[in-house]
């Protein structure tokens, strides 16, 4: 098949982002149509991807300098108080845990949302900026950023379970505090972030770039 | 495509799917199992806390309560969705879809439902509250008794069936099957 009849194909045809079935476009990529297998609408990217996926990292930004400066709750034992940041609580574990455990909630709650606000955000912008630098390694870096980004909900199971758990009055008893709300917003903020980014965007840029400079890239190659 | 054979992106090196053999009976039966492990997991404390004699344990829904009291309640919105309804939605609805199929009969709803399993698929995240249990016990250790309870247990046994559930899971063949019953 010639680069120019792949093209005609991929212009004509578009996959349902539920049930992953190829479907027909005859009335173009942007008329409105229902997928004949599951009824999920159907587009040929998911819909205005980038803006979306810009609004929910800023959110996402906004919301983490408070989730890091608030405590996310406060230790009552005996009459005495000790209100705990995510990171002050990693270092509790290092000193009186044991260090391995530090180490993944370290990762988890700390270096995993700094990493995936900034991985998520150079994507966007390689996007916008029409970059052709290493699709195959971008594409692997958001399959990445997609995994693990759930791991850093366990700052805010451990809060759930001591409240749970720890409730004995003056003598011993956790409490929730503001930065809670915040950590799990962020969470969640990236989740949905990752989720609005569509990857094919990069090798949409990549052809746009190859088809202006007149050069044929992998992408409309037959089969490798 | 060969039984258990994989469909890659030649430009982007993604996994596209996986050929999965016997899917809607290997995944029906490990969802099955599930099923009952969920139920003890949530039925029955997972951690007891004991100090100086007073002794109060805890469940998957009486700790969510008891954030919801402090007035945490999105917090208490987000645990309940990502450990008890996400993961019970993504069990019930797809025991509700595979077993019309190994059946051989018509489910009505069995596309809605279907689509319902793959939204919550990143949403159920009954792993990470395992390790979430783990940091708790240790920093509670060198404060009072930990006890670990029946859940804990069942909790221990649902996260490798939810896996391997996963990945017996071929949803392109599922689809198929919805489509061809109807």
């Amino acid at each position: 098949m010639t680069a120019a009849a792949l093209g005609r194909l991929r212009r004509a045809h578009a996959q349902c982002h539920t049930c992953s079935l190829v479907v027909a476009t005859p009335n173009g990529p942007d008329a409105p149509l229902r997928c004949p297998r599951c009824r999920a609408s159907i587009h040929r990217r998911k819909p205005n991807s980038l803006a979306r996926t810009w609004a929910l990292l800023l959110a996402a930004i906004i919301c983490y300098v408070p989730a890091n400066l608030y405590p996310v709750m406060e230790v009552t034992t005996l009459g005495r108080s000790q209100a705990d940041t995510i990171l002050s609580g990693v270092i509790y574990l290092y000193v009186h845990g044991t260090w391995p455990l530090a180490v993944i909630v370290f990762i988890a709650s700390v270096v995993v949302p700094i990493l995936k606000i900034i991985t998520l955000a150079s994507l966007a912008l390689s996007v916008e900026r029409s970059s052709q630098w290493r699709p195959r390694d971008r594409a692997r870096l958001y399959r990445i950023v997609e995994a693990v980004g759930r791991w850093s909900m366990v700052d805010v199971y451990v809060v759930t379970i001591l409240v749970a758990l720890v409730h004995l009055g003056s003598l011993a008893s956790v409490e929730a505090r503001l930065g809670a709300v915040f950590f799990g917003t962020v969470v969640v903020l990236t989740i949905l972030a990752a989720e609005s980014f569509d990857p094919r965007l990069i090798w949409d840029r990549l052809e746009d770039g190859s088809k202006a400079s007149g050069v044929q890239h992998e992408g409309d190659r037959d089969g490798e | 495509m060969p039984d258990g054979g994989a469909a890659i992106c030649s430009r982007c090196g993604c996994t596209l799917f996986r050929r999965q053999r016997r899917t809607v009976e290997f995944t029906l039966a490990l969802v099955s199992a599930a099923a009952i492990l969920f139920v003890v997991a949530n039925a029955y404390p997972f951690l007891s806390f004991e100090m100086q004699g007073q002794v109060t344990q805890t469940t998957l829904g009486s700790g969510t309560l008891a954030l919801w009291d402090q007035k945490q309640h999105a917090v208490a919105l987000l645990v309940v969705w990502t450990t008890i309804v996400a993961p019970a939605l993504q069990i019930g609805l797809l025991i509700f879809v595979l077993a019309p199929i190994h059946l051989r009969f018509s489910a009505p709803g069995a596309v809605t439902a279907f689509r319902w399993v793959e939204h919550c698929r990143p949403w159920s995240m009954m792993e990470v509250f395992l390790i979430g249990i783990l940091v708790a016990v240790v920093k509670l250790s060198d404060m009072a008794n930990i006890i670990p309870g029946l859940a804990l247990w069942a909790f221990g046994l649902l996260i490798p069936v939810l896996a391997g559930a996963s990945s017996f899971l071929d949803s392109e063949i599922v689809w198929r099957e919805i489509g061809d019953l109807e």
